[in-house]
C-alpha cells in the first residue's frame, strides 16, 4: 500500500462516504517498507495537482515520517531550476536539453518520489474516523471487504 | 413486491459468493497464467489517458491492464485476495481488496475507470445497474463551465458469440454457468477439478440500456471478440 494510494481511499461504508471524516483513513500500527523504483519526474509533476495536500500532511504526521511543507509545491519546485544552481567545472559542454525527458529532480522531487511511490505500508490497519471501523493491511495489501453487518 | 429488495440483494450476494468469488479465489493462479494479452479496445483507452491521470481498475483480476500505461496511476481492486496479490506486483500502481458495490473511494475524484469482464458476474439486473452506477460515481463530472467529465470503459461477455468455443447466440439463455477446469498437477495423480462460474451474458443493446438506467451517458460502444463494450460518462451537473 503506497502512501500515494492513501490519498485516494475512503471508508467503504456508504453511510461514511458523504462525511468529511471518512477521508483520509488513519494508519495505525504500521510497518513501513521502502520499495525502490525509478523516478518518473514528469509523472510526479502531473499528479501533483491531484493530491489532497492537507490529507497528505496528516498521513505523514501520523506515520511519523519527516514533515512536509505546509503549502503544496508547484510542479517547477520538483525539478532543478534551469541555469541556476548548476555546478560548474565539470569540463562538459552544456548541451541543449531536450525539454521533457531530461528534467532533473530537485531534492523535493526526490523526497516526494520516496514518500508517495516508494514508501509502503506492509502491515497495519487503516481506521475510519467516522465509524471507527479498521481495515487490515497484510503483506502490503489493504482489505476493504466489509463484514455483513456493516454493509 | 413480496420479496423485499433487501432480501433479493442478500440472495444475490450469497449466490455470487458461491458461484463467483470462491471460484476465482480457488483458480486464481491458473486463471492468471491464461490472462496476459490486453484487449485492443482496452489498450487504446488506457494509452489515450493523459500523463498523470489517476484512475481505477474495478475488478482488476490479475492486473493485466496495469502494465499498459506507466504514466497514469491506477488503483486496482478485486474481490479475490489471491488475484489482488498477483495484481499488486505491477509498478507503479496499487491494488486493494474491495467489493464493487462497496468501493473505498470518494465520489467524483477520478480521471477514468475501467471495469473489464466484471459486471457480468453480478447475478441480478438491479445489482448490475447498481455496480455501473457505483463506477460512474467515482468519475469527475462535466461542469457547465465546460470542463470535460471523466470516462469509464466497461466490458462484458456477449450472448452473441456464435463463432466462439461456447457457441452461444441470440435467443439463448442469458444466465449461465461456465465451467473452469483446473488440471491436476502432472504426475501427482490429482484428478482434474471443475469449477462453475456464474455469468450473465449481455445481449445487443443491453449494456447501453443498463448504463442509462444507472444514470450515465453512453459516449461510444461496440463489439470486440465475443464482448460488448461501452465508454460511459456521468451526466453533467445541472445548473441551478
Ligand atoms: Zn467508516
Amino acid at each position: 500500500m503506497k502512501i500515494l494510494t492513501l490519498n485516494f481511499l475512503t471508508c467503504a461504508r456508504k453511510a461514511c462516504k458523504p462525511q468529511a471524516t471518512s477521508f483520509p483513513l488513519h494508519p495505525a500500527d504500521s510497518t513501513l517498507e521502502i520499495q525502490e523504483s525509478d523516478l518518473n519526474i514528469i509523472f510526479l509533476q502531473n499528479i501533483l495537482p491531484r493530491l489532497d495536500w492537507p490529507a497528505l500532511i496528516s498521513i505523514t504526521t501520523e506515520l511519523g515520517l519527516p514533515g512536509l511543507q505546509a503549502e503544496p509545491p508547484e510542479a517547477e519546485d520538483l525539478v532543478v531550476k534551469e541555469g541556476g544552481a548548476k555546478a560548474e567545472g565539470e569540463g562538459m559542454e552544456v548541451t541543449e536539453k531536450s525539454e521533457e525527458s531530461e528534467k532533473e529532480a530537485s531534492q523535493l522531487g526526490k523526497d516526494l518520489h520516496r514518500l508517495l511511490i516508494e514508501t509502503t505500508i506492509q502491515e497495519g490497519k487503516l481506521m475510519c474516523a467516522c465509524c471507527g471501523h479498521e481495515y487490515a493491511i497484510k503483506e502490503g495489501i489493504a482489505n476493504f471487504l466489509l463484514p455483513s453487518h456493516l454493509v | 413486491m413480496h420479496d423485499s429488495s433487501e432480501h433479493k440483494q442478500e440472495r444475490g450476494e450469497a449466490y455470487e459468493e458461491e458461484h463467483v468469488h470462491t471460484v476465482y479465489e480457488e483458480i486464481a493462479s491458473h486463471f492468471s497464467s491464461t490472462r496476459y494479452k490486453p484487449w485492443p479496445i482496452v489498450e487504446r483507452f488506457l494509452k489515450d489517458r493523459p500523463n498523470g491521470s489517476i484512475g481505477l481498475d474495478i475488478g482488476c483480476g490479475n492486473g493485466k491492464y496495469l502494465t499498459v500505461n506507466p504514466n497514469v496511476y491506477i488503483i486496482a481492486s478485486d474481490r479475490s485476495t489471491n488475484l489482488v496479490q498477483i495484481a499488486a506486483k505491477h509498478r507503479p500502481h496499487s491494488a486493494v481488496v474491495a467489493d464493487i458495490l462497496d468501493l473505498p473511494h470518494g465520489n467524483h475524484k477520478f480521471d477514468f475507470a475501467i471495469s473489464i469482464a466484471v459486471i457480468h458476474h453480478l447475478s441480478t439486473s438491479e445489482r448490475r445497474i447498481q455496480a455501473i452506477s457505483v463506477i460512474l460515481d467515482t468519475l469527475r463530472r462535466p461542469t457547465s463551465a465546460g470542463a470535460q467529465g471523466s470516462k469509464a470503459l466497461i466490458y462484458v461477455w456477449a450472448l452473441e458469440q456464435k463463432g466462439s468455443r461456447r457457441g452461444w447466440d441470440e435467443g439463448d439463455e442469458q444466465d449461465v454457468m461456465v465451467p473452469w477446469v483446473l488440471k491436476g498437477a502432472k504426475g501427482s495423480g490429482d484428478a482434474d477439478k471443475t469449477f462453475q462460474r456464474y455469468y450473465h451474458l449481455y445481449k445487443k443493446g443491453e449494456l447501453e440500456e443498463d448504463i442509462q438506467k444507472a444514470g450515465g451517458i453512453v459516449l461510444e460502444s461496440g463489439y470486440e471478440k465475443d464482448n460488448w463494450w461501452a465508454i460511459a460518462g456521468p451526466r453533467r451537473i445541472e445548473a441551478r
